[in-house]
């Protein structure tokens, strides 16, 4: 089966211990997962995974639907990349004296829409959001310069469609 | 009772509250709310004080000290699968706590009700490699349904009232909490509620009524139905529905191992077992059918055998309770969420009245096949060895199809669960989707505390017996009337037929030395017999069925049968092969 890139979206309880029950089921279909997100959702005291895989739609479908059976899992979705509007953010940390000396590294930051978060004597900081292959780019350019560190976060993404979270929650309310 | 503070619990919903006790004996009080009355477990450092408090409560919960806290789980299981209740099993920290792996996957993948209770370090100790820590909620994540660590003593009620809920609750399952020592010891002001919901769990879907709809019209049109029903049926208690659904709908009806005894083995329209060693008849003509009809099973690759070429020609109808099995290993043209009494209930108006009887014969047809070939000589046999099945059926005989009958893992298992016959529910209780070896000697136990009027059996065979023989001594010190069978072939009798067929003959440690076990469980001033002799059998499984006491009886039963019909891995269900 054709495999794809897909956004697994993952609303749940804010628990202890959930993040092993989750990365379990993947585990146990040997799936590599490729990026990794935690954060609030737009619903108070619910938490969203966001899960990046490779892997074919019946796998995918699969997966979501063992995680969502977890008991402390609201609800979990997959999705195509071009269903979602998707995101990741990355800092570079790059010799202070690159800034002044090498004149590219000026234009390399204006190109990519890259910020500066902070500038000291010793090192300065380029923070900038995109889409991984814009991420890459700016990677590249700025590695023959030099790269003291680099780190990328987790993919995040919103959907087109709609992922009705609250109507799951309110139907709990009125059925208790 | 030590507690003159706490009300007596007559109305089970009712808020129970009292002032200031420790977390312990706030346990104690969660577990009586719960109606729990006995626990399987075994002590140790980091669960002392709820054992102090067992001891305190000894008038209203019994404990059984098992020998291995595998047995603790094995027990509760057994209990669990005759009474419909929660089992609860209990362990310490660290070795106690990992002990209890085997038989939380066991409960996970066969859907069991349990319950399991550890010790934990205090919690200041945690994550410090202290004396008997383990991270048991990190290890038993993937085999329980949900778990949790307890380090407040405040948060027990709620924890355990939520541990009760979902284990019984929806597709049943294990839970398994932990419990550090200092929430043990620390005191607070106790009141407990029942659990009724959890907001992100929804235990039982919704029924669809177009889906009922699209299933009956299937059903209606359909020339050649069959149905496969399984555990589903009696976790739902829809054997009732289960029945008028294939008396009025005429259609055979075939089951897994787990599902059997939701329906009358000698009902016309059951037409056996499906499944790697199950009937012929079913497993062929599950390729031949135009509807296959799947009620409360999960399509195990034990059922479908090669799922390229199941059923391939068959529309499908799926009655679930659990969505993730829907489409996971065979897709349905409808699938019918829900309880499987509920949407039987709303099915069964919607079904025209039919006979099917052209379809019967097929099936009648290929029994007859397979009694000629092989059923005959299991339980008729003329050859001069002891048969497992000619055995099972003098146990048959002598219980009148009434028996709990609780199985091992191997080739006596595929035996008892082909030939046992049932005329009640939740009746088999064997070890279906973990297969595990040592189950059945704990879990004859539980069986027989969870329904003490009934009279339960366990088939073991030599390998599994060992695994877990030391319970022997729970039957005699608390003197707990199991009728032990051993089907002793001195062999690892399944691995050593695979051996036979697949592998060329070449037994690789499939060959037992067996100790003299007669002797075992006269150590354990338990009543035993060992026979050899077809002559012996009759009467002395009468004999065994009519003690009044634990009975142990060891069958020396051909050493080199293999049991057949078989579906080799891989193949698929019509390549069933008889010999």
């Amino acid at each position: 089966m054709e495999k794809n890139r897909y956004t697994v979206s993952v609303y749940s309880e804010n628990n202890v211990g959930l993040l092993n029950r989750i990365s379990g089921i993947f585990l146990k279909r040997h799936i590599n997962i490729e990026s990794l997100n935690v954060s609030k959702s737009e619903i108070e005291n619910v938490s969203k995974f966001t899960v990046v895989i490779f892997t074919d739609h019946e796998t995918a479908r699969k997966i979501v639907g063992q995680i969502e059976k977890q008991i402390e899992v609201i609800k979990a979705y997959f999705h195509l990349d071009d269903e979602t509007i998707y995101q990741e953010s990355v800092l570079f940390k790059i010799d202070s004296s690159l800034l002044f000396d090498e004149r590219n590294i000026q234009n390399i930051i204006k190109d990519c829409n890259a910020t500066i978060v902070t500038v000291s004597r010793d090192f300065f900081v380029l923070a900038k959001t995109g889409r991984k292959f814009e991420v890459d780019e700016m990677y590249d350019k700025l590695k023959p310069f030099g790269i003291m560190q680099f780190v990328r976060s987790g993919r995040i993404a919103v959907t087109k469609a709609e992922m009705p979270i609250s109507v799951l929650l309110a139907e709990f309310k009125e059925n208790k | 009772m030590n507690s003159n503070t706490i009300k007596e619990n007559k109305t089970p919903n009712k808020k129970i509250e009292t002032m200031n006790i420790s977390g312990a004996e706030a346990i104690i009080h969660c577990l009586l709310a719960e109606g729990v009355d006995l626990i399987y477990g075994y002590p140790g450092g980091a669960i002392m004080p709820v054992y102090d408090e067992l001891y305190k409560f000894q008038d209203r919960l019994t404990h059984i000290l098992t020998r291995h806290e595998q047995g603790a789980t094995h027990a509760a299981q057994g209990y669990a699968r005759v009474s419909g209740k929660v089992g609860i099993a209990m362990a310490t920290s660290g070795p106690g706590a990992t002990n209890l792996v085997t038989g939380l996957a066991d409960a996970q993948i066969d859907s069991t009700p349990m319950v399991c209770i550890t010790g934990q370090v205090g919690s200041h100790l945690l994550g410090s490699d202290a004396f008997q820590e383990t991270d048991i909620v990190g290890i038993s994540t993937p085999v329980t349904k949900w778990n949790y660590q307890i380090t407040k003593a405040s948060e027990i009620p709620e924890i355990l009232a939520k541990a009760f809920y979902i284990a019984k609750s929806g597709r049943p399952g294990p839970v398994l909490i932990d419990i550090t020592k200092d929430a043990q010891f620390d005191t607070f002001d106790f009141s407990y509620e029942k659990c009724t919901g959890v907001r992100s769990y929804k235990p039982v879907p919704k029924p669809n009524t177009n889906a009922i709809a699209e299933a009956a019209k299937l059903i209606n049109e359909a020339k050649k139905p069959m149905i496969v029903f399984g555990q589903g049926v009696i976790l739902g208690e829809a054997e009732a529905e289960l029945k008028q659904f294939v008396e009025k709908a005429g259609i055979p009806a075939a089951w897994t191992i787990l599902g059997v005894a939701a329906m009358d083995s000698e009902h016309p329209l059951n037409v056996g077992m499906v499944g790697m060693h199950g009937n012929y008849a079913p497993n062929v003509l599950t390729n031949e059918c135009d509807l296959l009809i799947a009620i409360g099973m999960r399509f195990d690759d034990r059922v479908t055998g090669n799922l390229e070429t199941y059923a391939k020609q068959a529309k499908v109808i799926h009655f679930e309770i659990d969505p993730a099995e829907i489409n996971k290993n065979v897709t349905s043209d409808v699938a019918v969420l829900g309880n499987s009494k509920e949407t039987l209930q709303l099915i069964l108006p919607l079904i025209d009245k039919k006979n099917h009887d052209e379809w019967h014969n097929e099936f009648k047809k290929r029994y007859d096949i397979e009694y000629n070939e092989v059923i005959k000589n299991d339980i008729k046999p003329t050859k001069e060895g002891l048969t497992m099945g000619e055995v099972i059926e003098e146990i048959n005989i002598a219980s009148k199809n009434s028996a709990v009958i609780v199985t091992d893992v191997g080739q006596h298992q595929m035996i008892a669960c082909r030939y046992a016959k049932f005329n009640q529910t939740k009746s088999n209780i064997t070890s279906g989707g973990l297969g595990t070896m040592g189950f059945a000697l704990p879990a004859a136990i539980g069986a027989k505390q969870g329904a003490m009027d009934r009279e339960v059996v366990a088939i073991i065979g030599d390998g599994g017996y060992q695994m877990t023989i030391q319970e022997l001594g729970v039957i005699f010190q608390h003197n707990i009337p199991v009728k032990i069978v051993v089907l002793n072939n001195d062999h690892l009798g399944m691995v050593r037929q695979w051996q036979e067929l697949f592998f060329e003959k070449r037994y690789a440690s499939t060959v037992m030395v067996n100790p003299d076990f007669v002797k075992i469980a006269e150590g354990y001033h338990i009543e035993s017999k060992r026979i050899s002799e077809r002559s012996e059998l009759k009467n002395t499984i009468k004999e065994m069925m009519a003690s009044k006491n634990p009975y142990f009886l060891e069958v020396k039963v051909e050493k080199e049968d293999n049991v057949f019909p078989m579906i080799p891995t891989g193949a698929s269900v019509s390549d069933i092969r008889l010999k």
